[in-house]
């Protein structure tokens, strides 16, 4: 029988009650007495000189505080990039300056020149037409090939190229690759492109700057999933200010994916503004803005080639990838291609001998940098079509082939240097094959070609590494950060408790999760536990919520934090009852003493600690509350298998999803309906990506997808129902709960699932079709069917 | 938004003096294309006029020959109201936008802005409709003229638009994937004295009569009459969504659906 409580139940979403009812307080909810609005005025060119800002008779219109433009950031310093890589030759990455508004010139369609702070946002944006730039026009660097050829025009005129970085992983284990290519029996090339995409969470990007003269402190309100990181990135490194003279809060927001992990400019400015007016500036970003402002996610030009021996065992892997940085570092944007990317070359597979190449490139492109799964799906997408094409050429079956090259022994030591603790690919793939129904698919491809459709079936597996961490080999690899997470646990004197975590929930359920754990520990009622987060002054420092780590580090900390509370519990108990800590026992919220009918409730206990008259003051102090910092000794290793049919119009090319199913292996779970949603929500965006969404630049760097009218997100109708199953279980061996993430599994493995059946129908059709970049539109297929 | 002053009159007359005032004013219907275009700041009138409180551009009457649509008409009665008397025309307008849309977009609004995507040109073309104006009537083979462009002078307003009853009639909509506007439709109406095959989305000179579909199938009004029969790919439109050729396969292909389904 399903438990009503605790972990493994599925209580409903608590939070979800303000959410759907229209009473969550979001950071476009925040209005502050006397608050002045501030409009960027964003270059419509891709790549120009700023010779001149006339600012003169804009100031001048009615309402107009201030405006500012780069010249009012020269001393102040320029957004930081928080990962630096190192190149195949031991040097250091390309990071040029990212001022935070454009100085010298305008690098992409979308690129802050001015600010104009009115006392209405209507007539910043009326006095912001008022400017009178002078422009002059440059070439714009958009293909990323062309880019790094000789002679290209450069984004940054001080760099030595639009090169960031070329890294080459593991770079001595190039020659040996190299030796295995000669003597394959068989290689497979797959030139392929993962679609740049714009994340558009439902709320858009808002920022409010505050000031306090009396007391000389700064409040930042941000949409942001990681509130302690915006503190010190800006703070630090963009305004100068102390920690503990800025407080940044993030609210309930509506949405990250990833593209709310990053500290942007607009934040730095309202924060600097508010200071420098001595008044607050309240930015809300329209659609349209987010689209050319947002950081954009991935954007890969890749060709991977996998060698097979003679009896079809992966015996190496190379793939050379093209990155696409935009005009400026964004964050974390390094990272991405590289260690997110990288290591995961090796996914389910034993394959001996990997060598991985990426150029990162500067474009005059908006910044890209992770987008839900980061790295992960992008090199998923890689290795799963190639094993697929390889399996053609072979005239094996894929999944066979699969199964073939699993890795079957943990811990595994990849060649690209991580080490997977636990899984069971075979139980996931077993799984699959069950629940997608694959003994009838048969039959549904002979309904589907009597009504004039051909229906074609795809696979793979993925694999991921979450809870980024631990943060020494983190900072061995270029981080500027460490990746711990962090939670104090505050019990009342009457009993119930407050979680102040440094996770960050923007829409993964963890004021409903979290208090779960902490109920199952104490053993009492969920109620009793509530989840504080999203503000610099009532929560430990904190790394915020990406990579699928909440639960896994985030939800460690709260672990070893409330173990901490029991065990002072414990004391206080044993004194009370007059018993040795060693023989008290917790249970459903009752301390006893181990043999005796003697306990005492949670709550008794709770108030001794604030009430310590009979008390052993001489040994503990009163009250009860705990910190623990929790930093993870390796990521952990989600994987799954997953399964799409479609449905293809053989005259139009649309494709439609009919079924899909996936098996995932997030180690232990706390609340299954909360995984299942994850999962949903994960493949509708790998649906996105696969089908729909593509950001489109001309080559005179114009965003042509710029508004909903071209950018085509999935919507309900373009779904299928899943059939989702997380009964393969393999614990994570290294953090308190055995918990490995979900976020990101859905939007990883389910883009190559989509191509795998397309390609296949096309290929049932006779059609020597052997990959179509994404997304599948129907004009692409067609194109590829016409060819 | 720029600043603009609003007139809501209860009368055409009053309507089209409102207009006729101010060089700079401009006529509201449902406000679907006209509000995100002055949200963007693209336009800049002096006033709107809006014509959603005029009670006679309001309703439906069909007479068994004739579907008459008050051009102030929204698609969602569109969509109810004629789903007896025209259904094809009520499958078109229940698949315009979405519920927010079809509940205030109008016909009238529709066809004053011609969008070359949008669908009730090609339900007006291909039914031979009679474009009814505050001044005159123009029947629809004079009123398209061009993406954007139509035969309305400045101020004039649609105020009912008549729709011929085909014996059988289809529109097959092929959405583009993120607006869900027409790639490309075809709407395909067959009368007593011959067929009509209105296609939009497709052409560089926005919605077209597809003459040579119309001549096959007006002989022999089945799929099979358009076997081999192709549009060129010259002066379709191109964009990140379609190519010229794909656009032109898709209108064969469109039609030959339409007609199927409408035989």
């Amino acid at each position: 029988m399903p438990k009503d409580s605790g972990i493994g139940a599925s209580p409903k979403r608590r939070e979800d009650v303000r959410f759907l009812t229209g009473t969550g307080n979001y950071t476009d909810d925040i209005n502050l007495n006397g608050q002045a609005y501030v409009h960027f005025l964003r270059s419509d060119m891709a790549h120009a000189r700023i010779n001149s800002i006339d600012t003169a008779a804009a100031s001048a219109m009615p309402g107009v505080v201030r405006i500012f433009t780069g010249a009012d950031f020269e001393g102040v310093g320029g957004i930081p990039c928080g990962w630096q890589i190192t190149d195949k030759h031991g040097e250091a990455m390309q990071e040029p300056a990212h001022p935070v508004l454009a100085q010298g010139k305008a690098r992409y369609v979308g690129d802050a020149i001015a600010a104009v702070v009115a006392d209405t946002a209507e007539q910043a944006r009326d006095a912001a037409e008022a400017i009178e730039l002078d422009m002059e026009e440059l070439p714009a660097v958009i293909d990323m090939k062309a880019a790094v050829q000789e002679g290209a025009t450069k984004v940054h005129d001080d760099l030595t190229s639009n090169l960031c970085y070329d890294w080459g992983f593991v770079e001595e284990n190039k020659p040996a690759v190299e030796e295995a290519f000669a003597n394959a029996a068989h290689v497979t090339t797959l030139e392929l492109v993962n679609n740049r995409l714009i994340a558009n969470p439902m709320e858009p990007r808002v920022a409010v700057g505050d000031f306090n003269r009396a007391t000389g402190d700064s409040t930042l309100y941000t949409t942001s999933q990681n509130p302690h990181v915006i503190r010190l990135l800006m703070g630090a490194f963009v305004l100068g200010i102390p920690e503990h003279k800025l407080r940044v809060i993030a609210p309930d927001v509506g949405g990250g994916f990833g593209t709310k992990i990053f500290h942007y400019a607009e934040e730095a400015f309202c924060t600097f503004a508010a200071k420098a007016l001595n008044r607050a500036v309240k930015w809300t970003s329209s659609r349209s803005e987010a689209f050319i402002s947002d950081a954009h996610g991935r954007d890969h030009v890749s060709t991977i080639q996998l060698a097979l021996d003679a009896d079809n065992n992966f015996t190496a892997l190379r793939t050379d990838t093209y990155a696409n940085m935009g005009a400026y570092l964004s964050t974390f944007a390094p990272s991405v291609p590289t260690w997110l990317h990288g290591t995961l070359m090796a996914g389910n597979y034993k394959t001996p001998l990997i060598y991985v190449n990426v150029k990162a490139v500067f474009t005059n492109t908006v910044p890209v940098d992770a987008y839900r799964g980061a790295g992960r799906p992008e090199a998923t997408y890689q290795l799963e079509r190639v094993i697929d094409k390889a399996a053609r050429e072979l005239g094996v079956d894929p999944i066979a082939l699969r199964r073939q090259n699993f890795i079957t022994e943990f811990p595994y030591a990849t060649p690209v240097a991580v080490e997977y603790d636990t899984g069971d690919y075979n139980a996931t793939m077993d799984k699959l094959e069950e629940i997608a129904d694959f003994a009838g698919f048969d039959a549904r491809r002979a309904a589907s070609e009597a009504k004039g459709k051909v229906r074609g079936l795809g696979v793979n597996c993925y694999i991921e590494a979450c809870g980024i961490a631990p943060s020494n080999l983190v900072g061995q690899l270029g981080a500027r950060a460490g990746l711990y997470e962090s939670a104090t646990v505050r019990v009342n004197a009457t009993g119930g408790l407050v979680v102040m975590t440094g996770s960050h929930s923007h829409g993964q359920g963890h004021e409903t999760s979290f208090p779960q754990v902490i109920a199952e520990m104490i053993g009492i009622d969920e109620s009793m536990v509530e989840i504080v987060h999203g503000d610099t002054a009532n929560t430990p420092m904190g790394m915020g919520t990406y990579g699928s780590r909440s639960l896994a580090v985030g939800g460690s900390a709260m672990v070893r934090a409330t173990e901490k509370i029991i065990t002072k519990a414990k004391k206080i108990a044993a004194h009370i009852l007059e018993a040795s800590d060693a023989d008290i026992e917790l249970k459903d919220g009752q301390f006893s003493v181990a043999g005796t009918d003697k306990s005492l409730a949670w709550g008794d206990v709770t108030l001794a600690a604030y009430v310590p008259h009979n008390y052993p003051l001489e040994d503990i102090e009163p009250g009860l509350e705990e910190t623990a910092f929790y930093d993870p000794a390796n990521f952990t290793y989600p994987s799954g298998a997953y399964a799409c049919e479609v449905e293809l119009d053989p005259e139009t090319g649309k494709v439609s999803i009919e079924r899909f199913a996936a098996a995932d292996d997030f180690g232990n779970v706390v609340n299954p309906m909360i995984v299942e949603g994850q999962v949903h929500g994960g493949i509708g965006q790998g649906i996105g990506q696969a089908l729909l969404e593509g950001a489109v630049y001309n080559e005179d760097g114009q965003l042509l997808s710029a508004s909903y009218m071209d950018y085509a997100m999935p919507r309900a109708d373009d779904l299928p129902f899943y059939q989702v199953d997380h009964s393969c279980q393999t614990p994570c061996t290294h953090n308190p709960l055995g918990v490995k993430g979900c976020g990101e599994a859905g939007a990883i493995g389910s883009p190559p699932a989509v191509v795998n059946a397309v390609v296949d129908a096309l290929q049932s059709m006779g059609k020597d079709v052997t990959h179509v970049d994404m997304p599948l539109s129907p004009a692409r297929v067609w194109s590829a069917m016409n060819e | 938004m720029y600043s603009f002053d609003v007139e809501k009159p209860t009368s055409i007359a009053e309507a089209v003096a409102a207009l006729g005032s101010d060089d700079e004013a401009q006529a509201l219907g449902g406000g679907q294309t006209l509000i995100p275009t002055l949200k963007q700041r693209l336009a800049s009138p002096s006033k709107l006029v809006s014509l959603s409180g005029i009670a006679e551009m309001q309703g439906i009457s069909a007479d068994g020959s004739v579907v008459s649509i008050g051009g102030a008409t929204p698609h969602g009665v569109v969509a109810s109201e004629v789903a007896q008397s025209y259904p094809a025309l009520a499958a078109l307008a229940g698949n315009i936008g979405d519920p927010a849309v079809r509940n205030r977009g109008t016909i009238g609004g529709s066809l004053a802005n011609n969008d070359p995507a949008a669908c009730y040109p090609a339900a007006a073309l291909a039914s031979g409709a009679t474009i009814v104006t505050n001044a005159r009537e123009i029947a629809a083979d004079d009123y398209f003229d061009g993406l954007f462009t139509t035969a309305l002078e400045e101020g004039e307003i649609v105020t009912q638009v008549r729709l011929p009853v085909p014996e059988a009639a289809n529109y097959q909509k092929f959405v583009q994937p993120a607006s869900r506007f027409a790639l490309v439709g075809v709407f395909v109406a067959k009368f007593a004295d011959g067929v009509r095959v209105a296609v939009t989305g497709a052409s560089e000179e926005g919605v077209f009569r597809w003459a040579e579909a119309e001549a096959a199938l007006s002989g022999n009004f089945s799929a099979d009459a358009l076997e081999g029969l192709t549009v060129a790919a010259d002066g379709m439109m191109a964009d990140i969504h379609g190519s010229k050729a794909y656009r032109a396969h898709l209108i064969a292909v469109l039609t030959k659906r339409a007609v199927a389904a409408a035989a």
